[in-house]
């Protein structure tokens, strides 16, 4: 029996009798990060990094959940379970399992390239490694993201010089937060929509150095807006709550924005190739850095990626189906969906 | 190359018109006259012969990159554009170049005769200087195709705006068949009376489809309807005893239609006609098909001009004894017209576009409806003052077509659209029920909203029974109903019917699975089809 199983539930374990990022509800729960695909309502028990914690905690409600330190072990029914950092976004973990000598790593999502926020992903060696494949095409390549801040800082700078309002859509959680440390702060004042400022918030309090920011209310007319940069969720800036803003420059911060397509589609005036996760690149490297002889490879171009890794990697890969939905353009990651309804 | 991506980039960065506008005059204003002209070339579909072909290039940019051709072949399929794909696939330049538009257009004609090691060496040479943008416009120039949301009218309206010469004399002057090889910017664009080119067709004046009621037209008694037929579009023109025809397309066709060629000496020299070039054989239209069939062949050979002979169904004159009449009202050129098909012997050659005579717009309903009787699409609306404008304007001219046909039918495989729709389920196979069995029997990609789109993404997704490559079967539950323009039958598809501009016109959440139509159902439709009811 394989150390671990892609079942209807999630990923299981099952001399552990432990689910990792389960997507129905399930007794034990070791989740890898607060996304909504990962990190779901409904189990009985939740087991995830200190950092990770207080966002989880924020989303989910009161649920039981257990914290642990990057890199300490968990052992439970003879599984030797640990988190490794896994870059993605703050407390976002690899979770190792070792179990009569045989190691797994399920990655969660990832991305190598540190951010300057996340703890940075660190290579796990092991048997078995589960990966993501959501950018795994060669035609996705990350530029250095000094680069993308860069033309981020001067969209903005040239949208004020213009008298528009720079909106940016991104992730209410992890996006949001590195734009915030990545973009220049002496070019204009920072706002966000509520969505985004109750997770910075919460994130702030767990001690992340962000800059200023002020939530979008009623109270502001738009003139107060004049030369800011914005902060919005996807939903937000295609639907009357732009209305706010006299002459708005809209742009999208997602790995997506590298296909002139999905830029078409979205119709952004902007788009901005920065993500989370790995790009074709990092993908390869991620595999070979874990010695891992099997891959199992989810959610993303995953019969593609895993015919690569098999055919011209020698690897023994398969594809693994699971519900998560990496990063989307198109489904809100909804964990904080509750409306704000000041905003 | 670095001004041209330049002004790639910021056109990609804006959906707003006038920005585009903006941005290509400036381009026009500080480029030298060659690079000008070479714009103006290829935003109005010339471009370069093609020198290299796709395959070969698949083939190098996979090498260049390290990875297996199949892989390539996936990514170009997600992206949707192949000089896209390949900019994003090579590894990062080595170093940089600073020649211009021009200099690159003349080193890729210059591929032509070399033999395909040297061909290779000369591209890999140029990707390896150029940067994401710049190997993307190289790759574009090389297949042509270069749609970057800036239409010939855009660019139309940026050149007026960079050289102060109205739109419609710009419109005029860059028609016809020119090459940036045979002319200069200054002859073509710049002088007022350009080369003397006896070819050179008027621009075509286009419809938009009437979307709402015909009352909000005004009154009846100003305008006149005729049926819309299903053929090509199509300017005739007789100058110095030589006859051209061009299609829609700007294509000169002239070769294409043998049954033209006796009116270079039927009509009078300074005849210029606007009409249907339309298959009609035994006093009654063909189909599209039909005509479809003959343009595909090379030849026309004697067969094929038995099989679907083509007369032209004229409905306007644009040039009369040598003048540009399309200022004058529509009536008066209607006139003028009837009265040169009445003067000349070319009766079974074209046919005057009949006029469908009504009182009130009520009236029109029921011709706009039995179009199909008639083998048309439907009714035009022209307003009898208007001039013949340029491109696609609103106001005087409408077509009103037949609703479409519809069916509801089943989505029983989904595959993943590209380009604009890379991460979306967008391109579905749709059957229909044959007893308990589900029979396929059209594919359909557009209709939905995005947001629909997503929907039926994340449905997918999780209802995938199988996979085959990039197409996934799913559990038959959704029914949507599919409308299209016609029905005929093919002996390639399992239901043995084919349809013509098949497109989901709604998703059926209120209907039930069983309900979905039947292949009885689609046979019933092709009989009433042929039979034109």
């Amino acid at each position: 029996m394989p150390l671990l199983e892609f079942t209807n539930k999630g990923i299981y374990c099952p001399p552990a009798d432990v689910y990792i990022d389960p997507w129905r509800p399930v007794n034990r729960a070791l989740i890898t990060h607060g996304h909504a695909d990962h990190s779901r309502w409904g189990h009985q028990h939740y087991l995830c990094t200190e950092t990770a914690a207080p966002v989880i905690r924020y989303r989910l409600g009161h649920v039981n959940l257990s914290t642990t330190k990057f890199g300490e072990p968990t052992t439970i029914n003879g599984v030797k379970f640990s988190f490794h950092p896994a870059g993605h976004i703050v407390g976002s973990a690899q979770i190792r399992v070792e179990h009569k000598g045989e190691v797994w790593v399920a990655s969660g999502d990832y991305k190598i390239v540190p951010d300057g926020l996340s703890e940075p992903f660190e290579p796990v060696r092991c048997h078995t490694f589960i990966t993501e494949s959501t950018f795994g095409l060669p035609v996705y390549r990350w530029k250095p993201q000094h680069t993308v801040f860069e033309e981020i800082n001067d969209w903005w700078r040239q949208n004020q010089a213009q008298g528009k309002v720079s909106v940016l859509a991104v992730y209410a959680l992890g996006k949001a937060q590195r734009l915030l440390h990545g973009v220049d702060d002496s070019i204009g004042p920072i706002f966000t929509h509520g969505a985004i400022e109750k997770t910075t918030q919460v994130m702030r309090k767990q001690g992340l150095k962000l800059p200023p920011t002020q939530r979008i209310t009623q109270q502001y007319k738009s003139k107060d807006f004049e030369g800011a940069l914005v902060l919005a969720t996807p939903s937000a800036t295609g639907s009357n709550w732009m209305r706010r803003f006299k002459s708005a420059s809209v742009g999208i911060a997602s790995g997506w924005m590298s296909l002139r397509g999905t830029r078409r589609r979205r119709a952004a005036d902007r788009g901005f190739i920065l993500s989370d996760h790995a790009d074709w690149n990092e993908l390869n490297e991620a595999i070979r850095a874990t010695g891992a002889e099997r891959v199992a490879v989810t959610h993303g171009y995953t019969n593609l990626f895993a015919r690569w890794l098999r055919e011209e990697c020698g690897l023994d890969a398969w594809e693994a189906d699971t519900e998560y939905e990496g990063e989307s353009l198109d489904a809100e990651d909804s964990g904080d969906s509750e409306n704000d309804k000041d905003a | 190359m670095k001004a041209f991506a330049n002004l790639y980039t910021r056109l990609d960065q804006t959906t707003k018109t006038n920005t585009k506008v903006a941005e290509l005059a400036r381009f026009f204003d500080q480029s030298n006259d060659r690079d000008r002209l070479w714009t103006v070339a290829i935003l109005s579909h010339r471009r370069p012969k093609r020198t290299v072909n796709t395959t070969l290039l698949r083939n190098w940019a996979a090498e260049l990159a390290g990875i297996p051709l199949w892989l390539f072949e996936e990514s170009y399929h997600v992206v949707g554009d192949l000089s896209e794909a390949i900019a994003l696939t090579l590894p990062k330049a080595e170093k940089t170049n600073d020649e211009a538009l021009t200099f690159w257009i003349e080193y890729i004609k210059a591929l032509d005769k070399l033999e395909e090691a040297e061909k290779k060496q000369r591209v890999t040479d140029a990707w390896m200087q150029m940067d994401y943008t710049e190997r993307l416009v190289f790759n574009k120039l090389i297949m042509g195709g270069f749609r970057i949301g800036v239409s010939q009218k855009l660019m139309v309206r940026a050149l007026s705006k960079s050289t102060d010469i109205d739109e419609n004399t710009l419109a005029h002057r860059i028609m016809g068949n020119w090459t940036p090889d045979k002319t200069t910017f200054e002859n073509l664009i710049l002088t007022k009376d350009p080369l003397e080119d006896v070819s050179k067709p008027y621009p075509f004046y286009l419809a938009y489809a009437l979307e709402n009621n015909p009352e909000e037209l005004g009154a009846p008694k100003d305008w006149i309807a005729e049926r819309k037929w299903d053929g090509i579009r199509g300017q005739l023109i007789v100058r110095k005893g030589e006859l051209f025809v061009w299609s829609r397309g700007e294509e000169l066709v002239t070769d294409k239609f043998p049954e033209y060629h006796s009116l270079a000496e039927l009509l009078p020299n300074g005849t210029v006609l606007d009409g249907e070039i339309l298959p009609y054989k035994d006093g009654k239209p063909l189909t599209f098909n039909d005509l479809q069939t003959r343009i595909g062949r090379k030849n026309v050979t004697k067969s094929v001009l038995e099989k679907a002979p083509v007369v032209l169904v004229a409905y306007d004159l644009l040039e009369w004894e040598g003048e540009d009449i399309r200022e004058r009202p529509m009536q008066e050129r209607r006139s003028l017209l009837e009265q040169l098909l009445r003067q000349t012997n070319t009766g079974d050659i074209i046919l005057l576009s009949e006029q469908v005579p009504f009182s009130n717009w009520q009236a029109l309903e029921p011709e706009r409806q039995n179009a199909r009787q008639h083998h048309s699409e439907g009714l035009m609306l022209k307003q009898k003052d208007s001039p013949y404008l340029s491109g696609r304007k609103k106001g005087d001219w409408w077509k009103w077509k037949v609703d479409p046909l519809t069916i509801d039918a089943v989505m029983i495989y989904a595959q993943r659209g590209h380009g604009r729709r890379a991460n979306l389920y967008t391109d579905f196979t749709f059957a229909v029920w044959d007893e308990q069995t589900l029979v396929p029997f059209t594919k359909a990609y557009s209709g939905l909203t995005d947001k629909e789109f997503r929907e039926i993404t994340a449905w997918v997704r999780r209802n995938t029974i199988d996979r085959f490559g990039p197409v996934r079967s799913v559990e038959p539950t959704h029914v949507f109903e599919i409308a299209f323009e016609g029905i005929r039958k093919s002996s390639r598809h399992k239901s043995g019917v084919a349809l013509r501009f098949p497109r989901i016109s709604r998703w059926r959440k209120d209907k039930p699975l069983r309900e979905a139509n039947t292949l009885e159902d689609l046979q019933q439709l092709l009989k009433l089809y042929e039979t034109g009811a």
